[in-house]
């Protein structure tokens, strides 16, 4: 017999298995979780318990990881749906959207060019935000319609948000990048 | 003690002797010892009453290193003999080396890895060598004040420390024959020492500026859980380098070129650092050095022209601020308190800059070359298994990304920078040859695209793979980061589930042969000593599994355990307890393993347990609220 393994993550941290998540209970039962099983607390435990404890922590905090990002959640509640990801070959043929990543992507392009840099990146990163959270609240109720959703769509929806999310780690890099250079001034 | 914690209030345990800890700050500039007394943890001093250990080693041609101040003293006179700074060489290759090598007054020679060894009249000595004798003399020192050996210490290394500079350091207490718990996170430890887990609750920014390195940190605070949340840095930013910069003013202003020697060199160093720590107190200060065939040179140094000297160091320090609160996801105005670490943040300059970046005065009531030591201190004491009931907890991540090195020397991410650890992310790989049984991974750390720009921690090269068709095989690779931020690679053939064994070649670091012979070495009767250490090692590893066995029998024992599982676990405690007063180490090992194997399934059984009480009671009102 191993370590009890198999439960899913919204199960180890005693929360019900929907999209929506009270962040304030997931961090203190993180927190309960990691007082029982982390390492420190089998600092002078036998190897085998050590280990366990490492394990146990590890995917306390990979399942803290996936509950705690909307993203990465609602991509493992399809999963559990039994709905296979194949990234490669997924492809959005949505024009609007399609329309508004090249907007996105050009208005990034002048933002070097442009007088206020970091003013106009600004706007941009907002505007990434404010589409990412609608995407989210679109795969809310597209998830909370249970047996009746489609999977495909949802698995639509979290495309999108992860095109969103890229742009968004693009432009955190630019302005990162960009207030080093005026520091450097 | 894990076992012991897990029982109830108030229910009698096993008796047990209090164990001696220690926490060590192992500095680039000096390094420290404190251990918790009489429920305060307090730094020790030396027999003169010096709490600060100069981390510089001297070595001589007989007799055992000269450690500390007396080594200090030779600095100028005995340059290529006296190791000063060596946590800057802590991991690092030759290449690394070279890069700060107009700096570093040493002679170098290539080592079997791409560890660089220094030249010394002792012959080639690594810098995990030179802080293992720093370490020696803390140890000593704390043996000597708290009467007895030490069980186990907790040492500190920079929270921006990668892979291969937490691996040589924890090489370096083993030389020393410590038992290290725990490597913890300066800032860590700082934030613990602030005793900020005592009603104090929020977001702490940690800014750490040493005599080598230099590490932001966030941390979240919550009823005793140390969670943080990113870390930033650059390990080698610190008080040298402002010595540097005020030397080579001095070499510009007296005339002095930089074939000065070695030792004039070092002197200088001093000269500037003596302004430096002048500067803090007064707005002027005297500086003067001689010149080689002229009269000494003598000049004023003003704090406001140190300041313009030191201003572009300190603003490399806000880089990694603004990258940290980015990274924790987090603005400034979220940041509750500014908590000052390392010496070099007494300079005000320093002090003005990070009040003015976070707009909030910084704390600074803790002396901050002790702040570190303290709190590795209270952490030692919990890990020791002193202090059963405390909560307090430590949640800390990995600095830089974990990668791999793919086709066209391009570096992918496996584990993200920031992620909290233990962490462990498993990847697949297949064979591109008929029949192929090995095959090499190139592990690196560092956020850049290029692998020749991020850290080589090491090729781990896996064999035995079954052999198979081109394209068939599938070898599932494991990285896991354990609590101390350390990786460890596992390998399986999914198809035959065989288990492939890995080699690991580090790229800086020492491999396990290397540090046992040096572990020999370092004894006067290497093989005698050797066995005796080894006969020590498995009578206290097996008083300890006995002692955690039999708490955790007389807890649940009876609930979880079957009669004839009961029946073989005692059998083979017996039989442990038996070869514990034998001479044979190995046996005493077999046996340990013996009572390890019998309780296997019951120790997964309680930690089961232990994560279902956890959860227990919460279910209940949780589903009825939702």
């Amino acid at each position: 017999m191993a370590a009890d393994f198999s439960s899913t993550h919204f199960e180890l941290f005693g929360l019900p298995q929907t999209f929506e998540v009270d962040r304030e209970l997931l961090d203190s039962r993180f927190r309960e979780l990691q007082r029982t099983m982390h390492p420190d607390r089998f600092a002078s435990a036998s190897d085998q318990e050590r280990r366990i404890s490492m394990q146990q922590a590890t995917r306390i905090n990979e399942g803290y990881g996936i509950l705690k990002d909307s993203l990465m959640r609602g991509r493992y509640l399809l999963e559990l749906g039994g709905y296979e990801f194949n990234d490669e070959h997924h492809t959005i043929s949505d024009p609007g959207f399609l329309m508004e990543q090249m907007e996105l992507r050009e208005a990034i392009g002048e933002v070097r060019g442009s007088s206020d840099p970091l003013e106009k990146l600004g706007v941009i990163m907002g505007r990434i935000a404010a589409d990412f959270d609608t995407l989210a609240a679109e795969l809310k109720n597209q998830l909370a319609a249970g047996a009746a959703t489609n999977h495909d769509v949802a698995a639509d929806t979290l495309m999108k948000m992860q095109f969103f999310r890229k742009l968004d780690e693009e432009t955190q890099e630019l302005e990162a990048s960009l207030e080093d250079e005026l520091d450097h001034l | 003690m894990a076992l012991l914690q897990i029982s109830e209030p108030g229910q009698s345990t096993a008796p047990h002797e209090r164990r001696l800890a220690a926490g060590i700050d192992l500095g680039t500039t000096n390094s420290l010892i404190a251990s918790v007394r009489s429920g305060v943890a307090e730094t020790l001093a030396d027999a003169d009453g010096d709490h600060l250990l100069p981390s510089v080693v001297r070595y001589t041609t007989e007799g055992p290193p000269l450690v500390g101040r007396i080594a200090l003293d030779a600095e100028t006179t005995d340059p290529l003999n006296t190791i000063a700074s060596v946590k800057r060489l802590m991991g690092r290759g030759v290449g690394d080396v070279k890069s700060l090598g107009a700096h570093l007054p040493y002679e170098f020679v290539p080592g079997t890895s791409d560890m660089p060894l220094l030249h010394t009249c002792r012959g080639d000595i690594s810098p995990v060598e030179v802080s293992a004798d720093i370490l020696r003399v803390l140890k000593t020192r704390a043996e000597q004040t708290l009467g007895g050996e030490l069980d186990g210490v907790v040492i500190t290394v920079p929270a921006y420390f990668d892979d291969a500079q937490r691996q040589a350091t924890r090489d370096a207490g083993k030389l020393a024959g410590l038992q290290v718990l725990r490597l913890l996170n300066e800032p860590t430890a700082a934030a613990v020492a602030y005793g900020l887990d005592r009603g104090s609750e929020g977001v702490t920014a940690i800014y750490d500026l040493g005599g080598g390195t230099f590490d932001i940190s966030i941390l979240r605070l919550n009823r005793g859980v140390f969670e943080v949340m990113a870390t930033a840095g650059d390990t080698a930013l610190g008080g040298d380098d402002i010595d540097r910069v005020v030397a080579q003013w001095i070499m510009q202003e007296a005339g002095i070129g930089e074939d000065a020697g070695h030792g004039a060199l070092r002197h200088l160093m001093q000269v500037a650092r003596t302004a430096k720590e002048a500067l803090t107190e007064v707005p002027a200060t005297t500086v003067s050095v001689p010149v080689a065939g002229a009269d000494d040179w003598s000049g004023s140094l003003t704090r406001e022209q140190f300041d313009e000297l030191v201003s572009p160091l300190v603003q490399k320090t806000l880089s990694p601020c603004r990258r940290v609160l980015r990274d924790a996801g987090i603005r400034v105005s979220d940041v509750q308190a500014v908590v000052l670490v390392g010496g070099s943040t007494r300079v005000p300059l320093v002090r003005s800059k990070v009040a003015g970046f976070f707009g909030r005065d910084p704390l600074v009531d803790i002396d901050p070359d002790r702040v570190v030591a303290v709190g590795a201190a209270i952490q030692a004491d919990i890990l020791a298994g002193n202090k059963p009931d405390d909560d307090m907890l430590l949640l800390d991540v990995i600095p830089l990304s974990l990668g791999l090195e793919t086709m066209g020397g391009l570096a992918e991410k496996i584990i993200p920078r920031n992620t909290t650890i233990p962490t462990a992310r498993a990847q697949e790989f297949t064979t591109f040859k008929d029949g192929q049984t090995a095959m090499s991974l190139h592990v690196v750390q560092g956020e850049r695209e290029l692998v020749s720009d991020c850290r080589s921690l090491g090729q781990f090269e896996l064999r035995d793979i079954p052999p198979m068709v081109a394209g068939s095989a599938r070898i599932r690779v494991s990285f896991q980061v354990d609590a101390d931020g350390l990786l460890n690679v596992t390998a399986e053939e999914q198809v035959k589930g065989v288990q492939s064994s890995i080699e690991v070649k580090p790229s800086y670091g020492l491999n396990d042969r290397e540090i046992e012979t040096m572990l020999k070495d370092s004894m006067a009767h290497a093989q005698d000593d050797m066995e005796q250490r080894r006969l020590r090692e498995q009578q206290v590893e097996a008083d300890r599994v006995l002692e955690a066995l039999e708490a955790a029998l007389a807890e649940d024992g009876d609930q979880l355990l079957e009669a004839g599982e009961r029946r073989r676990i005692d059998a083979a405690a017996a039989a442990l307890r038996q070869a514990g007063k034998g001479p044979d180490y190995r046996v005493i090992r077999r046996a340990i393993e013996d009572v390890e194997q019998a309780s296997s399934d019951y120790v997964d059984r309680r930690m089961n347990e232990n994560i279902r009480k956890a959860m227990a009671g919460h279910r209940v009102d949780e589903f009825e609220s939702s």
